[in-house]
């Protein structure tokens, strides 16, 4: 039974469709492992195995009625927390959300449904997607499989180190500054994070709106692409939703990157990036050379301006759109209050965490008035001309290589105390968000303590077709297949 | 460079976000958005005169549609969220008096 587990989610699914596997015992097979991994890895905050076994009941009749035909029937999937799922627990990894059930279902959840994938749970996260550890969750760290010493990497930590565990096949991330990518490569799984506006924002709780983005992770190119195919569209709910006319994502998978032109921004191989992360990532780059890409060095300008401004522009949003959090609709309330503005302040002051705390206060002071120009509009002018730099560099190359992050992953309870510090090792990915960009982490080694190390492609805007045949065209060349973690799941170092 | 919170803008910010600090809370705030400023002032290194402000990176439009009800009656699902409900109302302190 549990060899299925080895399988990606385009190999299960296609035994589901050859009746090799039935769908409840893929479902049986992910749930003896979370009862055998999860108390030492935590990946969910809600496993649904009542329902899981209900859905898998109903695909298994619609697949044998012919009704669903996709690669993704009868799959099981896990879903980030801050994903709504109607009448299902969705907590956002925070207290204040303790209780809250949507009474409507996120758009690119209901896409997975309708392929007739199985959800298993919700994944656990840092709470609003606000942290790059998955330590701040209110629900408990979630621990790297690999070595359960140290982290997940965040914010969608539960999602990726759950594909990673084996205990779902394939899972939905949320992507705001990194969230997809930099847990992707400290798991050593496949993640995107697609253009802005490719995947609708439905019933995704938001964090940062201008910066969300949902995407896959998955065990390899092959899922990633499958999953992006089955979750794009056009959402006229989703008011940024962008009709981009084809979503045959699946259709890049070719193995050929002959005269693609790559480049590698020196900022992102110089100072601060780990020694071995850099040799694996460069590596890699030689890899997808020796192929026929057209590999070399640039300069992307602006790059260490990237935090600063998305720390600005991220906590403004937060602070408004957080402000629904009140105790009055749903979700946690305190007690023992004084009238109703006391009982919003004891409220929130109780139910969020010390990191989101910190970024709705930044958030508040940046759009007050007298500083709102300083700071807020200044971040909005930098972001401007971010995107500029990154126009400029797509003038001349298809993809942009280098690491998703500038180490793997750290240990646990190092990394809290100094958020500046913690907020220096999204300097890979955040760009990305502020510019709207497609982005994928791809594991591409391991350091000596057996972590994965991940790289990053970053393509032009409605360019995830290159980016996956770049992606493919690598685990190709290097016969790369999803590396389950040890047996008994890294009893540390 | 170097910011300085005062106590009366920390007041202040913690109005706005609607937060209850203690005051070693107060401090530790403090601190850390003096720390943040700091970093987020090296934007001042820039040159962005001229330079319009992006809220989105592509040009976004208002999206219209038909003010048509299309999901059903979801009072009761709804106000089974209610930390406290009153009937068919969400029940707060008292507003006025």
């Amino acid at each position: 039974m549990s060899d299925i587990l080895k399988y990606t989610a385009a190999e299960l699914g296609k035994k589901i469709r050859e009746r090799k596997v039935s769908v409840k015992e893929a479902v049986d097979a992910v749930m003896e492992r979370i009862r055998t991994v999860e108390p030492k890895i935590n990946s969910y905050v809600t496993v649904d195995e009542d329902g899981a076994y209900a859905q898998a009941e109903e695909i298994q009749k619609k697949i044998d009625t012919g009704e669903f035909t996709g690669p993704l029937a009868g799959v099981p999937v896990a879903v980030k927390d801050n994903l709504c799922i109607r009448g299902g627990l969705t907590t956002c990894g925070s207290k204040i959300l303790s209780g809250f059930k949507p009474t409507y279902t996120a758009e690119a959840v209901c896409k997975i449904q309708k392929a007739g994938a199985v959800i298993i749970g919700k994944t656990n996260m840092d709470e609003f997607a606000m942290g790059s550890t998955t330590e701040t969750s209110f629900y408990g760290p979630t621990k790297n499989p690999h070595n359960t010493e140290h982290v997940p990497g965040g914010s969608s930590g539960g999602s990726c180190a759950a594909v990673a565990a084996q205990e779902c096949y394939c899972a939905l991330g949320s992507d705001t500054g990194g969230s997809i990518r930099q847990p992707s490569s400290f798991c050593g799984v496949v993640g995107m994070k697609p253009t802005y506006g490719t995947v609708s924002r439905y019933g995704l709780v938001a964090y940062g709106s201008s910066l969300d983005q949902i995407g896959p992770i998955a065990k390899d190119v092959t899922d990633c692409a499958a999953i992006l195919e089955t979750i794009a569209s056009h959402d006229p709910k989703d008011s940024t939703s962008v009709d981009r006319g084809s979503y045959s994502f699946t259709e890049a998978l070719r193995d050929d990157v002959k005269g693609l032109k790559i480049g590698i921004p020196r900022d992102y191989i110089g100072d601060g990036l780990d020694e071995e992360v850099r040799r694996a990532v460069m590596q890699a780059a030689r890899v997808l050379e020796e192929r026929g890409a057209e590999v070399e060095t640039f300069d992307l300008g602006l790059v260490k301006y990237a935090i600063p401004a998305y720390y600005t522009i991220a906590s403004a949003e937060a602070s408004s759109n957080l402000e629904r959090f009140d105790g009055v609709k749903y979700g946690y309330r305190a007690d023992g209050y004084d009238g109703l503005h006391n009982m919003y302040k004891k409220t929130r002051s109780e139910g969020f965490g010390e990191e989101v705390k910190r970024r709705i206060m930044l958030g508040s002071f940046v759009l007050s008035s007298g500083y709102y120009d300083a700071y807020y509009l200044k971040a909005l002018r930098t972001k401007a001309l971010i995107k500029q730099e990154f126009d400029r560099a797509f003038q001349k190359y298809d993809v942009i290589l280098g690491p998703a992050a500038p180490t793997t992953a750290p240990r646990l309870g190092s990394s809290l105390s100094d958020p500046i510090k913690m907020y220096l090792g999204d300097i890979y990915t955040i760009s990305v968000n502020l510019a709207g960009l497609p982005g994928i982490s791809v594991p591409v080694g391991r350091d000596g303590k057996g972590l994965p190390v991940g790289m990053q492609l970053i393509g032009n805007v409605f360019q995830e077709e290159t980016l996956l045949r770049a992606a493919y065209t690598y685990e190709c060349a290097t016969g790369k297949q999803y590396e389950a973690p040890a047996a008994g799941l890294g009893k540390g170092e | 460079m170097a910011n300085k919170i005062s106590d009366e803008t920390i007041e202040y910010v913690g109005i706005l976000a609607k937060l209850e600090l203690s005051e070693e809370e107060k401090e530790a705030a403090k601190e850390d958005m003096e720390k943040m400023l700091d970093y987020i002032d090296t934007l001042n290194e820039l040159d962005t005169a001229g330079i319009e402000p992006m809220s989105h990176v592509f040009p976004v439009n208002n999206v219209f549609r038909e003010d048509v009800v299309t999901n059903g009656d979801g009072k009761e699902e709804t106000l089974a969220n209610a930390p406290l409900r009153k009937e068919d109302s969400f029940e707060v302190p008292r507003t006025i008096g």
